[in-house]
């Protein structure tokens, strides 16, 4: 049985409210809220990028397994922020978190599903008996183009995921959906993405969501009503929902896993660390579905069934509830200072 | 005004990633005493100390801080910041900055943990330079 042996979040300390960046661009912050179901978003220290992210995530998931990080042979670090254009973040993370230099390492980039894409691939290398080990992270500090829309929802976090033998939570088996939509998009040297407002929706999140997820459902032979809790890609409050309800999915079994509300969308660690979020309440025997979502585009479909192990691990880090609750406010004119807004 | 930079070499930043990165020191096994930074002779013991390579757990108090209100060049964006004397839990003092906490919350005895953060950026195409600073614990 393989699964996850550890798994860890992490979430800046900083928030801004949605009404705060409204209140700049002259935009009614009820109507704002209430179209996006944001409150506020989380924004990276000034110190933090998407590299000290990880390591923070990675620290709590190798506190849970209880591993050596040497037995660690491949990490894979899926994000749209890599502090480098060229230059790996995996291996200052690894370096930091004395992970064995016998490792098959390398960045990954799938808008906002880079992070479990990183999950396969780790569990493929488990599976086929390459490694004994191999953490997966999904992290990012994603930008947002100031009065652009995605700048109330684009936020900053990470989930880090140890897979391999005796896991905690044992991933039954995935299924992915990926074509070629122009959603969204960054071009080489670009600060800020561009999106194609026409897509973002229907033929974007809403079609690879329903596709990966009813592809998992039929490949496992379940269907959706025996999954005990249900995780989706969270670019705002209100996609996961109407998915959600597509799938008749009722809100306590999804309630656990939607953390968007308080946190804003952290890309590549968006649905991870719903599914963190999970973990830290789950039972054994529970079954969890998450599916992510990339734009360009792509989803990811996770079966996972939690063992009694994760009982025994999820107390030896600090759980996610901490790090959404654990919260500064600052003003528009401090997130333009930590986002590197000004131009001094 | 003279402006005060702090930089150190890529070679140096690259040859120091165990105590930057890990907060790896030593220790004495002849008198007990531990380092940080390592050392390469025991101060107490001399050549007949003999020193083991250990990793610090991350945790100490604050043993004494300053607010810098007039940067080092690259801060400017931090001003006002932290600066403290950290007391390890294993002893040895080490300097270091202290984030993500309230000036008026910051006093001599608390708590604090290490955590992974940038320090400084060369250029903004140069090197990104990695360490550890300090946050009070909550």
């Amino acid at each position: 049985m393989l699964g996850i042996v550890g798994y860890g979040a992490y979430i800046p300390k900083y928030r801004i409210k949605t009404a705060e960046i409204a209140k700049i661009w002259g935009k009614n912050p009820k109507e704002i809220e209430k179209g996006l179901l944001i409150k506020e978003k989380s924004v990276p220290g000034i110190d933090e990028d998407t590299i000290t992210i990880a390591v923070e995530a990675g620290q709590n998931a190798l506190a849970r397994s209880g591993i050596n990080p040497k037995d660690i042979g491949a990490l894979f670090i899926g994000s749209e922020s890599h502090p480098y254009a060229v230059k790996p973040s995996g291996t200052v993370v690894a370096e930091a978190l004395n992970i064995n230099r016998e490792l098959r390492l390398a960045d990954m980039e799938f808008a906002c599903k880079a992070g479990t894409a990183a999950m396969q691939i780790i569990l493929s290398m488990v599976k086929a008996g390459d490694i004994k080990y191999g953490m997966a992270i999904g992290a990012d500090t994603s930008q947002g183009r100031p009065g652009d829309a995605l700048e109330y929802s684009a936020a900053a976090g990470g989930a880090a995921f140890i897979i391999g033998k005796d896991p905690a939570a044992i991933i039954e088996d995935t299924y992915s959906f990926t074509t070629d939509t122009p959603d969204f998009w960054r071009r080489e040297g670009e600060n800020y993405p561009k999106h194609g407002a026409r897509f973002t929706g229907e033929p974007s999140y809403f079609r690879h969501i329903i596709q990966a997820t009813k592809g998992l459902l039929n490949k496992v032979g379940r269907n959706i009503e025996e999954y005990d809790y249900v995780v989706f890609h969270q670019p705002n409050g209100k996609f996961p929902v109407k998915a959600m309800k597509y799938f008749k999915v009722p809100k306590e079994k999804y309630l656990p896993g939607l953390v968007v509300d308080r946190i804003g969308n952290c890309y590549s660690g968006s649905s991870p660390i719903g599914l963190t979020a999970v973990l830290d309440i789950a039972n054994e025997g529970d079954k969890i579905l998450l599916t992510s979502y990339g734009s360009g585009a792509g989803s990811d479909s996770f079966s996972i069934i939690v063992t009694k192990r994760l009982k025994e691990i999820r107390d030896k880090a600090k759980k996610t509830e901490y790090y959404i609750e654990r919260k500064q406010y600052i003003s528009y004119g401090v997130y333009t200072k930590f986002r590197k807004k000004l131009k001094i | 005004m003279i402006k005060m930079v702090h930089r150190s070499s890529i070679p140096l930043h690259w040859r120091l990633y165990e105590p930057k990165y890990k907060l790896v020191g030593n220790k004495c096994l002849k008198c007990g005493e531990s380092f940080f930074p390592p050392r390469n002779i025991c101060p107490n013991c001399g050549r007949k100390g003999a020193l083991k390579k250990i990793v610090f757990s991350g945790r100490g108090t604050i043993y004494s801080y300053t607010v810098i209100r007039t940067p080092l060049d690259g801060f400017e964006q931090q001003t006002p910041y932290v600066i403290g004397v950290i007391k390890l839990k294993e002893g040895p003092k080490i300097v270091g900055q202290i984030v993500d906490t309230e000036i008026r919350d910051i006093t001599i005895g608390k708590e604090v943990k290490s955590v992974f953060r940038k320090i400084y950026d060369d250029s903004p195409s140069g090197l990104i330079h990695y360490g550890l600073k300090w946050v009070v614990i909550e």
